[in-house]
């Protein structure tokens, strides 16, 4: 559905790498059941390895190869596997509750998609990467985990919203620059790796204070 | 060299503490490490205003005069925090809330915090500066949670995601700004460094360093807390143990607004338009009005002082976005003093607070009455806080509306009546406590060392310094630090 807004880029493959990966944020958005939503997030790891993979081929950038590899280790393997055994840990497999019926979600997500197309047009255009077409892609994607956060009422969805907004940040800077240095992507893929343990933690904390992922019952609670 | 020793001290505080923090010995060890942290800062900041300007590692870490002069400030709150911690954490170990493991959690997370934001002010790479600020939030977000009780865990959560969504925003600035400067400085690892993209900032494009920057803006100023990114910070503020009260308020509001500084400089350069300076104007007043608000019927005493930390961050960065030698003047004393006295509250209200195991105002009156030494603290820190004469909160404040006077006018009579609000509010609130109610069972006790008063009263003397003499060696550290930020002061 996003593939019509972007402007042809010169590979097919890395344009539509990137409409999958949007796709792919919409499932998420919609996603009812939480074993799902680990397994969409696995998936958009995949794609964000493959779209890695085809612009270091198509633009001949060798160090994007790492990043590919990296990827694939860190967001298709590592984090999704920690994920599952969190979820069989703490035996959540209920639904995802959501705020906003998915329709609705749904309708407010092509909205940001345009949103963000209009902001990246300009920027789009001064780009010199085969990708460029595509930052408009990462910007969306960033902004529909962002809706995700919003609409979704349990701590282990807000994660994957935080998840995969890395995912779209990580997307953006393949395709506006070829990646950000080094020395900082293996930075921020350290901040997430720690993140994502915190995050472990707090789901133990929470379920032994709350006795419930639901944050209703956060929300309950007095501050004052 | 002494960049890098610099940073290795709290690495090393860190380590140490990891492994032997549930010693009885390791509070004094975090003492220790943090006294080694600040004495480096200080020979840090005596060669750079000696020598100039050091880089080191790589030309990943840097210091200039705006930097080390913030640094100097971390090291210092940082090691007398770790006084407080001290006395604080052995109360809470005798009354039976912590044991020698969570200890040892506590002190090497304060390590890992101290060791953050000194990378934040040391980094010339601003992708490292990133990752550093959202390791500042992973040290700490344990740390607020630290009491799990549900409204702890709750604020921690809060902290958590909401920063988290902020900082990824910044990223996507980041990766904007590299996108604009990989055109001039190629790609690789320069294309991000702060003294490169200083002396190339002219010929960035405009369009895209706009849009970095309101992304900037709003990612860091989350972790500013400025209105409307504020939400976290009341809870974070609150519930945490005081000495992270303390440090969060004093150090890392002012290592967010550091890193929003250094971006400012960099998009003035490039767009030449008025909107980076708009936009701090608009984040800066939003917060003193709200803040002031907020604070009207706020019982809850931390939470009360974490609005006030809303306001003061909120006068900064609206003295930044006026901009001019004098204002950027103002705005640099202002977050100088509101990290002493910020913290110096904290230290009181802390000892007061885990005395009578309650943060509502009516009923820590009377333990405000039986440690009179505490109750002197609060009202000093008190007067100082709310911008009364002679300390430095002042003399920034009053630079600030004269300021704002000459360049928005309109505002002015609004950012009065905030202020008045303010000044109102706390002061009728601390009187409250410090007066203490009629209480027959009140009896002073004297439990407490005279050791306990002093970072205190160090902290409220440097400001009350800072606002009355003003030393020529403190005078020229700022006039340097403002060569970086535009130009000196006049005369």
């Amino acid at each position: 559905m996003a593939a019509s807004f972007v402007s042809p880029p010169t590979s097919p493959l890395v344009g539509f790498l990137g409409s999958a990966l949007l796709l792919s944020s919409f499932a998420m958005l919609s996603m009812r059941r939480m074993a799902s939503l680990v397994r969409i997030f696995a998936l958009q790891g995949i794609l964000l390895t493959l779209s890695t993979l085809s612009v270091a081929l198509a633009a001949g950038e060798p160090h994007l190869l790492f990043s590919a590899l990296f990827t694939l280790a860190f967001k298709v393997l590592l984090l999704p596997i920690l994920l599952f055994r969190l979820l069989e840990r703490l035996h959540i497999r209920g639904e995802v509750e959501v705020l906003l019926n998915v329709p609705v979600t749904m309708v407010a997500g092509l909205f940001v998609v345009v949103f963000s197309f209009a902001l990246a047009a300009p920027i789009s255009e001064m780009a010199n990467t085969v990708s460029r077409g595509l930052i408009g892609v990462g910007l969306a994607a960033l902004l529909l985990s962002f809706l995700m956060m919003i609409t979704r009422r349990k701590a282990v969805t807000q994660v994957l919203g935080f998840l995969g907004m890395e995912n779209a940040l990580f997307f953006s800077a393949i395709n506006a620059t070829y990646g950000m240095p080094m020395v900082v992507e293996l930075g921020v893929a350290f901040d997430v790796l720690v993140g994502t343990f915190v995050f472990g933690i707090f789901f133990f904390q929470i379920r032994e204070t709350f006795e419930s992922f639901d944050l209703k019952h956060m929300d309950n609670t007095p501050t004052e | 060299m002494i960049l890098v020793l610099m940073i290795l001290s709290p690495i090393a505080g860190a380590l140490v503490l990891g492994l032997f923090g549930h010693r009885k010995i390791a509070p004094v060890l975090n003492i220790a490490f943090s006294l080694l942290t600040f004495f480096l800062t200080l020979i840090l900041g005596e060669e750079v205003s000696l020598h100039g300007p050091l880089i080191a590692l790589d030309e990943n870490l840097f210091a200039d005069s705006f930097s080390s002069l913030f640094l100097v400030i971390t090291g210092g709150v940082a090691a007398t925090t770790s006084f407080f911690s001290l006395r604080y954490m052995t109360i809470e170990a005798a009354h039976g809330r912590l044991t020698p493991e969570r200890t040892r959690l506590y002190l090497a997370l304060y390590q890992i915090f101290v060791l953050t934001m000194i990378v934040v002010l040391a980094s010339n790479n601003l992708g490292l500066l990133w990752v550093a600020l959202e390791g500042a939030t992973l040290a700490t977000v344990l740390l607020v949670g630290w009491t799990r009780t549900p409204a702890a865990i709750k604020a921690s959560w809060k902290y958590f995601i909401l920063c988290g969504v902020g900082i990824a925003q910044a990223l996507f600035g980041t990766i904007l700004l590299y996108f604009a400067s990989e055109k001039t400085l190629g790609p690789g690892g320069t294309a991000l460094l702060l003294t490169h993209l200083e002396t190339v900032k002219a010929q960035l494009e405009p369009t895209v360093m706009s849009l970095a920057f309101v992304f900037f803006v709003v990612g860091y100023g989350t972790k500013v807390g400025l209105v409307p990114l504020h939400n976290w910070l009341p809870d974070a503020h609150a519930e945490g143990p005081t000495p992270i009260s303390a440090v969060l308020s004093g150090l890392l509001l002012n290592v967010a607004l550091y890193a929003i500084l250094r971006v400012k400089s960099l998009a003035d350069g490039a767009i030449h338009s008025a909107m980076p300076s708009n936009l701090l104007m608009g984040f800066g007043l939003a917060s003193v009005l709200l803040a002031s608000i907020s604070m009207w019927k706020r019982q809850d005493i931390k939470r009360l002082f974490a609005y006030s930390s809303i306001e003061h961050m909120g006068l900064a960065t609206l003295a930044f976005g006026i901009g001019g030698p004098l204002a950027t003047f103002a705005g640099l004393l202002h977050m100088t003093t509101h990290s002493l006295v910020k913290s110096a509250i904290f230290f009181a209200v802390g000892h007061i607070v885990q005395t009578s195991g309650s943060q509502k105002i009516p009923s820590i009156r009377e333990v405000a009455l039986r440690t009179p030494g505490l109750a002197r603290a609060l009202l000093a820190g008190g007067f100082a806080i709310t911008g009364l004469p002679p300390f430095a909160l002042f003399a920034s404040e009053l630079l600030i509306i004269t300021e704002a006077v000459k360049r928005i006018p309109l505002a002015v009579p609004f950012l009065l009546l905030a202020l008045f609000v303010t000044f109102g509010v706390l002061i009728f609130r601390i009187l409250e406590i410090s007066e203490g109610g009629p209480s027959l069972t009140a009896k002073p006790v004297s439990s407490l060392p005279k050791l306990t008063f002093f970072p205190i009263w160090i902290h409220l003397g440097l400001a009350l310094i800072l606002g009355t003499v003003f030393p020529a060696t403190l005078y020229s550290a700022y006039q340097k630090a403002l060569l970086v930020l535009g130009g000196p002061l006049g005369g």
